[in-house]
């Protein structure tokens, strides 16, 4: 609730009018029957023409005014929803924004999106319907009961007590039923992901040749939903006929002690039409609320969803006073523990890692998946906080810079990359949005991306489409590198960013960083030996530990794991693996 | 529970219009052909439902002029009222009002049958049929837009059928039932009551046209903001280490502003529809009220006090279906372009199978005459029936693979393969290297016939594989593919999906060849470890160790392995690969790999090059030819 109201803000004035336009148009609807009554009685029974014209003309003004009334309520109710979600929207991207990478593994993408854009939706309609109706109802069925009582007391209490058994009834059914389709629209999901999972499994149920197993798990599972189904909707469908019931109940008891009301002198035809006028009111008033309550209730969970987003903290922040100037690219490691504490179990990922890296050097790192390269390399730009120890770039330690100059100066190319819709000068341009033509060519011409883009008809100018679908997976690669290098880093990280890209072009791109930007302290994970071998020095990861560490030749030598791997890749060995080392 | 609201407007093309409500009929078709007592039942009670409650309405009437009135006029004519006839009376409208009830529950609970059943219906015949498609189909629809029809289009075809349809029928039935009585009641005040009808119908189209036209644009608002909600999503990371967060804001507020712009006006509109026509409503009323209230005074065409009453309940429930087929239409449209995709979905033609030599169980004599068996007996056969001469052969099943001068394109513009031809003889290695796009995957899809070559051959065993059934030719076949796919459900019957009927220790035989026993019995409920989401929680290696443990069960004669372990790093891949070639041992096997080392021990390595094999031989004839293979070996890695 508090997340809706912090919401509210630029828009109270809407949200504040639509509920006060919609309890004047009830006024008006309350108005219109005691008119009628009015006309009926005295001037239809008293054959006063003058004043059937002047009450209609009284009839027709409140119809005016309940006319302007709903039309403002409307649009008011509109807006303020609109507003809100507006708004929603809003604070959930900017929250977002602040995340770290801790606070974006908590999230999984598609769990954001569904928060920003589904979730904000459901508010919206909840929103809207609660301005709009929450008032207006019980409003109206207040003072449908009070105008009753004005008329006649003992005939509106006929309609207090449809009132308390209706209420009964709906406090029973509706807890029933809101737990029943809960539970069915869980079956229902679990039926459509089973047939998601068919049609992307397609190629495995048919090399099996299990479509008929398949098609008979489905039916079973929509025969189970279709009982389920039933059975809620069962229950659901007894609500109408028993609000038609309870009306009429309520106009045969209204007739018979209205005549007698009548005969006996209290009550005047005019008035009973009045009360009948003012039943269909109650009722469908009292449907409307009910409906309300569910649209709160169904919404509820997604108010929870994005309070989540709104309320988390962001992991790292900018320390009090921080240092603006990364001074070079020497990196140290020391002592350094880390383990994702969102995500995992607590567990350690890096023991004790202490490493030292000249500025301008070059490392290779190397290991198999889970041997924890990426997380080792995160800790540089402090795309995570490290558990234990320091990571220091120049020499000070990454907590104490600020973290926009810090990622400046540190450029990684991650593993999942990914390119934006828009032209290749526009990605490019994310590195340096103020750099010249001129320099994205030079950075593309460094990450060998030139050659394909020279290309394209278009250019530098054609269109990536969104995700990067439309070029290959060794030119997206090669696009982002080219990306991360307009950065101008002191630092660039390359967490296996060229395994789509051929090896002599792989080779090329190496051997531009060493002649282009040889004072560029270079970081590169790699699965193949050849894109390392030629490093100042690699580290082979195993198991979230330095296993080993030197030049290509040293590592041969002395590291088994390194050897190993060398051995698999290149063939020098005869197809049967040794047995792993003792590493 | 509210129904979703209608805040999706299409619009439709005359063509597709025209499809629509094709789509829309045959629908009806299929519902009243698989319900046509229930859909009489229906509208028969609908009918007495409309009946009863036009009667009850009526009562109105019956209750000023015929009861109370005269009471009046008796108690000022100082006799008693007698109030046993209005008792009467009462009862008899409470019988009416009874029927009308039970009507209204028997109707609604049918077309809960009605519209349950169709929808079971609807998608057992969707997934049925789905399951029978060619690959084709799947590899050139979007997963995504396929499973829009099981959701959205289905969905709105839910609303229609159990809402839009019994509205739309009892309003019509309503309308045309008050229509009459008021014609009996009083004419003029009909006619005053149709006119105010027709500028109801008015506003209600110009309102609906205005708010369709924002609806649209709101849509294309939201499309925008969702693009780039899931964009900025999925690179959220790298807006990070660039630190490109202002940017992405500022992009998104514009979207979003624009959003907000287009919401608010669109359900303006949409809620300005409610109080309009029913402000019009009451000027109706008023106006029926007024003119009607002249009459009675003066007294002509006999129009009563209790009549006007009855006139002006029946106004009042004139304009109320009215507004409720209006609020329909919007579903009415939507449910006409989900349908309308739903049968094409069912028009799409299913994957066609004229093969007829079939595999069986056999026994293989010393002599070598293959006899049909009625049991498992690990050898198997083909039993061909030749219609020439009315006779059943038998040939032993062995793996035997040919490919004869093959060309193939998936579409007929864009030939990929071209001319390739090649053997595997029973048990021997083949494997497949070249680039990206090369067509090595393509070869296998022929094999198993997702496609279907144009021209050329390929021979099993010596038998044209169109002469084989689909079916049993896809058993004979084990695929290992790069992307494993497991399904919900735990281990072991992830395992189990390459045999139904395999024991408990087969499975654990098979994940044992595989490997996968070893890491299976560490996780905490070891086979009964439930898979969810495609493997999520299994790493890369192990979803490959089970598609191999899947394989290993089926025991198939022919494997093809299509970059089983790219996707796992080289030490894991150790692993795996130990499980693959005991897997390997004694059967034909198709292997596609980008790593040399998994392939160097090949019977034949086949080198594609755009659709063409460029070099064939054994690893030590190619080495020697020094071509294409020589250096993408020595270069020590190969192109991906």
């Amino acid at each position: 609730m508090r997340t809706i109201f912090k919401n509210v803000k630029g828009y109270w004035a809407a949200t504040i009018a639509t509920p006060i336009f919609m309890l004047l148009e009830v006024c008006t609807d309350m108005i219109i029957p005691l008119l009628m009554a009015s006309i009926v009685d005295q001037g239809v029974n008293k054959g006063d023409m003058h004043h059937i014209y002047v009450y209609g003309a009284f009839m027709l003004i409140a119809a005016a005014f309940g006319l302007f009334n709903g039309i403002m309520g409307g649009k008011y109710g509109a807006v303020a929803s609109a507003g809100l979600a507006k708004n929603l929207r809003s604070a959930e991207f900017q929250k977002i924004q602040t995340y770290s990478f801790a606070n974006i593994d908590k999230f999984s993408p598609s769990s954001l999106i569904t928060r920003l854009t589904t979730d904000v939706t459901n508010v919206q309609n909840a929103w809207q319907q609660v301005l709009r109706m929450g008032m207006r109802a019980p409003a109206s069925i207040i003072l449908a009961m009070v105008l009753s009582y004005r008329v006649s007391p003992k005939l509106a209490n006929i309609y207090l007590y449809a009132i308390i058994f209706l209420v009964a009834v709906m406090a029973v059914l509706m807890p029933v039923t809101a737990k029943l389709f809960d539970k069915v629209f869980k079956k229902y999901d679990a039926l459509n992901e089973s047939v998601e999972e068919n049609v992307s499994a397609i190629r495995v149920v048919k090399a099996y040749v299990r479509e008929d197993y398949e098609k008979k798990k489905f039916t079973r599972a929509n025969q189970d939903i279709y009982r389920s189904f039933l059975k809620v909707e069962k229950l659901l469908v007894m609500m109408m006929p028993l609000m038609t019931a309870v009306v009429y109940a309520c106009i045969l008891l209204l007739s018979w002690n209205g005549a007698h009301l009548i005969v006996g002198g209290s009550l005047t035809t005019g008035e009973l039409l009045q009360l009948l006028a003012y039943c269909m009111n109650i009722l469908m008033s009292l449907m409307m609320f009910a409906m309300v309550i569910m649209m709160i209730f169904m919404s509820s969970a997604s108010i929870k969803r994005i309070g989540e987003v709104i309320g988390e903290e962001p992991t790292i922040t900018d320390p009090a006073d921080p240092v603006m100037e990364v001074p070079d690219g020497r990196v140290d490691f020391d002592h350094v523990n880390f383990s994702y504490n969102n995500t995992g179990s607590g567990e350690s990922v890096l023991n004790d890692i202490d490493l030292h890296v000249k500025s301008g050097e070059t490392i290779g790192i190397i290991g198999g998946t889970g041997s924890a390269k990426t997380s080792l390399v995160s800790l540089i730009p402090r795309l995570y906080d490290v558990s234990a120890g320091t990571v220091k770039v120049g020499g000070i330690d990454t907590r104490k810079y600020s973290v926009e100059k810090l990622r400046d100066a540190v450029s990684v190319v991650l593993q999942n990359n990914v390119l934006f819709s828009g032209t290749i000068y526009d990605n490019l341009r994310w590195g340096d949005k103020n750099a010249t033509d001129e320099e994205c060519r030079r950075a593309a011409h460094l990450a060998c991306a030139d050659e394909f883009i020279d290309r394209f008809p278009d250019g530098y100018n054609t269109r990536i489409s969104q995700g990067g679908t439309n070029v290959s997976g060794g030119q997206r690669q090669r696009l982002c590198i080219a990306r991360a290098l307009l950065k101008k880093p002191k630092v660039l990280i390359l967490d296996d960013s060229t395994s789509a890209v051929d090896t002599n072009t792989d080779a090329k791109i190496r051997k531009a960083f060493r002649e282009e930007i040889p004072g560029t302290t270079k970081f590169i994970i790699a699965q193949r030996v050849s894109s390392v071998m030629d490093a100042d020095r690699i580290i082979v990861m195993d198991d979230g530990k330095i296993s080993g560490i030197g030049t290509h030749e040293e590592l041969l030598e002395s590291n088994a794991i390194y050897r190993d791997v060398y051995e698999s890749q290149t063939g020098a060995g005869n197809g049967d693996f040794d047995e792993k080392g003792d590493e | 529970m509210p129904g979703p609201r209608p805040n999706r407007s299409v619009k439709l093309d005359r063509e597709q219009k025209a499809k629509a409500r094709q789509s829309l009929k045959r629908l009806f078709k299929d519902i009243f052909t698989r319900y046509p007592v229930q859909i009489i039942a229906v509208v028969i009670l609908i009918f007495v439902s409309v009946l009863c409650n036009v009667q009850g309405t009526m009562f109105m009437q019956v209750l000023i002029d015929d009861y109370i009135t005269p009471m009046i006029k008796d108690v000022a004519a100082g006799r008693t009222a007698d109030f046993s006839p209005l008792l009467g009376a009462i009862i008899r409208v409470m019988s009416f009002y009874i029927v009308g009830i039970i009507a209204t529950y028997v109707y609604n609970l049918i077309m809960i049958y009605v519209a349950q059943g169709m929808m079971k219906s609807i998608r057992d015949r969707m997934f049925v049929h789905m399951e029978d498609l060619p690959i084709r189909y799947f590899d050139s629809h979007a997963h995504g837009d396929i499973m829009s029809l099981y959701t959205n289009d289905i969905d709105t075809l839910r609303q229609m059928i159990s809402q839009s349809m019994p509205q739309i029928i009892s309003a019509s039935i309503t309308v045309v039932s008050v229509l009459v009585s008021m014609f009996i009641l009083s004419v003029p005040l009909t006619i005053v009551t149709l006119l105010m009808v027709g500028v109801m119908l008015f506003a209600t189209t110009k309102l609906a046209g205005l708010s369709g036209k924002y609806f649209v644009e709101q849509q294309n608002a939201i499309a925008d903001v969702n693009g780039n909600v899931e964009e900025m999503m999925q690179g959220q990371k790298v807006v990070k280490v660039f630190n490109h967060e202002e940017e992405a804001i500022a992009n998104f507020e514009k979207l979003n502003d624009r959003l907000c712009e287009s919401s608010a006006k669109a359900n303006t509109y949409a809620n300005v529809l409610g109080p309009v026509n029913a402000q019009l409503g009451n000027v109706s009323y008023v106006m029926v009220t007024v003119i009607g209230g002249v009459m009675a005074l003066a007294g002509v065409t006999g129009l009563t006090l209790g009549k006007l009453a009855s006139f002006m309940s029946f106004n009042k429930s004139f304009s109320m279906p009215i507004n409720q087929v209006s609020q329909q239409l919007n579903f009415i449209i939507m449910a006409m372009a989900g349908a309308g995709r739903i049968y094409a979905l069912l028009d799409e033609e299913p994957e066609t199978d004229d093969g007829y030599v079939t595999l069986v169980n056999a026994n293989a004599a010393v002599d070598g005459t293959v006899t049909e068996a009625d049991h498992k007996t690990g050898v198997w056969a083909w039993k061909h029936f030749h219609k020439a001469d009315g006779t059943t052969t038998y040939r032993k099943l062995t793996g035997d693979m040919v490919m004869d001068d093959v060309n193939f394109g998936y579409v007929p513009e864009k030939e990929v393969l071209h001319h390739v031809s090649l053997y595997a003889n029973a048990g021997q290695k083949i494997a497949f290297v070249g680039a990206t796009g090369a067509g090595k995957t393509t070869i296998t899809n022929l094999l198993n016939r997702f496609y279907d070559v144009e021209d050329g051959k390929i021979r099993y065993d010596g038998i044209n594989i169109n002469k084989i059934k689909k079916a049993d030719l896809r058993r004979s076949l084990g695929i290992v593919l790069q992307d494993t796919h497991l399904f919900t459900g735990t281990i072991a019957e992830n395992i189990r999906y390459g045999r139904l009927d395999a024991s408990d220790e087969d499975v654990k035989a098979a994940a044992k060849l595989a490997n996968a026993d070893g890491f299976i019995r560490r996780l905490p409920q070891g086979y009964d470890t439930v898979i969810k989401g495609d493997g999520a929680n299994l790493s890369m290696g192990q979803r490959q160790l089970l598609a191999i443990a899947r394989v290993a069960i089926a025991d198939p004669p022919v494997l093809i392995l299509d970059e089983a372990t790219s996707s796992i790093d080289t030490r894991t891949e150790k692993i795996v690969q130990d499980g693959m070639d005991k897997l390997m041992r004694g059967r034909t096997t198709f292997i596609i790999a980008h790593r040399l080392s998994t392939i160097r021990n090949s019977d034949c390595i086949m080198v594609l090059d755009q659709g063409r094999i460029i070099e064939r031989g054994s690893h030590e004839d190619l080495m020697q030819q020094g071509g294409k293979y020589y250096q993408l070996y020595t270069g020590k890695i190969v192109n991906a």
